[in-house]
């Protein structure tokens, strides 16, 4: 996302290139007065309520302090310790991540057809828009209530009833069965936000040059050759670009989990956001929730890290 | 990818607003049709789960669990609208997410825009290391920051109030970053200009520099927008009062008290999602446009 590290900084506050002898000195003072109260109304805000409260949490980390904010008293890396001793953490994480593993594939791979299809069949363009990107605008409480209430309930739920109308009566427990809870929790999740994917693939496809595909005709590539050797190569970067936003929102999952299964069955997709939150929140252990916390932003920034990494390695074996 | 190009003098109807065809008209070959029915099917599968949600909120409620499953129920009704009307609940949520997310999108554009171009056109001491602060900051995801952010909002007082759901989500970086990148394209002539004309900083930014921003900063509002309207963990956590529940987080807490009265539920669910189609239904391109540009941005 920001590997702005090569690019020169902008210059700073040069004045133009006076063709006409310069510029007044009154003008050039202008272009530098006032930098400061442009930014500090975003600053003030900024370091209030994102700076302040990660230093503070640093802080809360290493006290057993409660949600009131009393009985903190200085633990050191006691929570730290215990969290990474305590097995409901790794089962948490471990529910992340394979929440993440299990939806990150089809959010990108559903994403790419469904633009593949919109962008050749430009007709009703409209509709497609609508039909696929209109649930991503959806709060997850609607998505979710509509999901638990009338799609997976057994007997009457519509993923039961649309397999009774082909015959198949299997009793599935949608949320209740630890086997299919989390795949559940999948395909709402796809339903729901792999519109934001479609329109990002779609973007990118109305960029690719009509002029290479009209080449390639003239080279009579048929349009399985086009969509391999040009249409899916102009979209490596994007597919880098969309892999790593589905990743970092992946992780950060909690609505789904917490308005469909509560966690469960037996804490099988209980996310790290939501032990935190029981932690935290029910259980008023705050000093230990933000050490948990923590652990869960350093999993976060490896992956924002690491991706950059790649990408630089990707580009300098591409240019080989 | 499209069939043979066939040059036709008159666009062709209904791929009018696509510029990038050339003018083209693809040929309906039995593989584009075949194309065609794939991507109905997909439309159907996703349609479906909206088409029973509004189905069952007409039902009578004792129709919305018959099997084997039909559309109508024994007959059409809009029993469950009155009565979810009757309850007030949601006119005061569907309130509360307006006034919440209009002003979070009024002040995140505002600071964000002053404070990118500050960023990228004007000097002061420290600007640089500030502006790296800034930029480090979208590392940071503000889930990380529920424990520390909601004792910080008990030491101030703000929770349960508008302001203790607005400010957290106001000051966000990759804004600033977005901005930063587009003010950086503006070529700095215009400015110049009226410098030398006597314009001072202030009428410049409002007068030349945001009416020239104007579709950067429309995505940016309809980003900003949407994600506030459907932010839940947030308000879920600093409000307790339901009457200063944000609407997501309002129908979720009364989701055990309609108990098995499904017609209700769905009516309420079909109210509350009702009012982002309609606004995407009018600004469906600038939507678009905007989320494809504010994601796009990364690269």
């Amino acid at each position: 996302m920001t590997s702005t590290t090569a690019a020169a900084p902008a210059p700073v506050a040069k004045p133009a290139q006076g063709t006409t002898g310069g510029p007044a000195r009154g003008v050039r003072r202008k272009w530098t007065e006032h930098g400061l109260v442009f930014v500090a109304p975003f600053l003030v805000v900024y370091a209030l309520f994102l700076i302040w409260p990660l230093v503070s949490g640093l802080g809360m980390s290493l006290t057993s302090e409660n949600i009131t904010g009393s009985g903190g008293e200085s633990v050191g890396l006691d929570n730290y310790a215990e969290a990474v001793r305590d097995p409901d953490v790794w089962s948490s994480l471990w529910n992340t991540v394979w929440f993440t593993v299990l939806s990150t594939v089809p959010l990108v791979v559903v994403g790419l057809v469904l633009a593949l299809l919109a962008h050749q069949l430009r007709v009703v363009q409209w509709l497609w828009r609508l039909s696929w990107f209109a649930p991503f605008l959806l709060p997850s409480g609607v998505v979710c209530l509509l999901f638990l209430n009338m799609i997976f309930p057994s007997g009457f739920g519509l993923a039961d009833q649309l397999l009774a109308t082909v015959g198949l009566t299997p009793e599935i427990g949608w949320l209740t069965d630890e086997r299919y809870a989390m795949l559940s929790i999948v395909a709402t999740t796809v339903w729901w936000t792999v519109g934001f994917n479609f329109l990002l693939y779609l973007a990118a496809l109305q960029a690719v040059p009509a002029h290479l595909y009209e080449a390639a005709e003239l080279d009579g590539a048929g349009a399985w050759k086009r969509l391999l050797h040009i249409t899916l190569p102009m979209l490596r970067r994007t597919t880098g670009l969309v892999v790593v936003l589905q990743v970092l929102a992946s992780l950060k999952i909690f609505d789904q989990v917490y308005i469909m299964t509560g966690g469960g069955p037996d804490e099988s997709t209980r996310p790290i956001l939501q032990y935190v939150y029981q932690q935290g929140f029910t259980g008023y252990r705050i000093g230990y929730a933000s050490a948990v916390s923590y652990i869960f932003f350093a999993l976060i920034l490896t992956v924002s890290l690491v991706q950059p990494l790649l990408s630089r390695r990707r580009a300098e074996e591409a240019a080989k | 990818m499209s069939g043979s190009a066939t040059v036709t003098t008159r666009p062709a109807p209904g791929s009018g607003r696509s510029a990038d065809a050339g003018g083209r008209r693809p040929r309906w070959t039995p593989g584009r049709i075949a194309l065609l029915v794939v991507a109905l099917l997909l439309t159907a599968a996703w349609l479906l789960p909206l088409a029973w949600a509004v189905a069952t909120s007409l039902k009578p409620e004792g129709d919305t669990t018959r099997t084997p499953f039909s559309w109508t129920g024994s007959r059409v009704t809009f029993d469950a609208y009155s009565k979810v009307w009757e309850s007030g609940d949601l006119m005061v949520w569907l309130m509360n997410s307006a006034y919440i997310s209009v002003t979070t999108t009024v002040l995140t554009v505002v600071t964000c825009a002053m404070a990118a171009y500050g960023f990228t056109r004007t000097d002061f001491r420290g600007k640089r290391l500030l502006h790296g602060l800034v930029l480090a900051g979208i590392m940071v995801p503000p889930q990380v920051l529920i424990a520390p952010l909601f004792r910080e909002m008990v030491q101030l007082g703000l929770v349960d109030t508008y302001w203790g759901v607005i400010l957290p989500q106001v000051a966000v970086p990759a804004m600033v970053f977005i901005l930063v990148k587009f003010f950086e394209g503006v070529p700095r002539e215009l400015e110049e200009a009226a410098f030398v004309d006597g314009a001072g900083r202030w009428r410049v930014f409002w007068t030349i520099v945001i009416p020239l921003s104007r579709p950067v900063l429309a995505a940016v509002a309809i980003f900003t927008f949407i994600s506030t309207w459907n932010n839940f963990l947030w308000p879920f956590l600093v409000t307790t009062d339901p009457g200063g529940m944000t609407l997501p987080v309002g129908l979720v807490s009364v989701q055990s008290t309609f108990g098995v009265r499904y017609a209700q539920i769905m009516a309420s669910l079909v109210i509350a999602g009702l009012p982002l189609l309609i606004v995407f239904a009018f600004f469906q391109r600038q939507i678009v446009r905007g989320i494809a540009h504010t994601g796009l941005a990364g690269q």
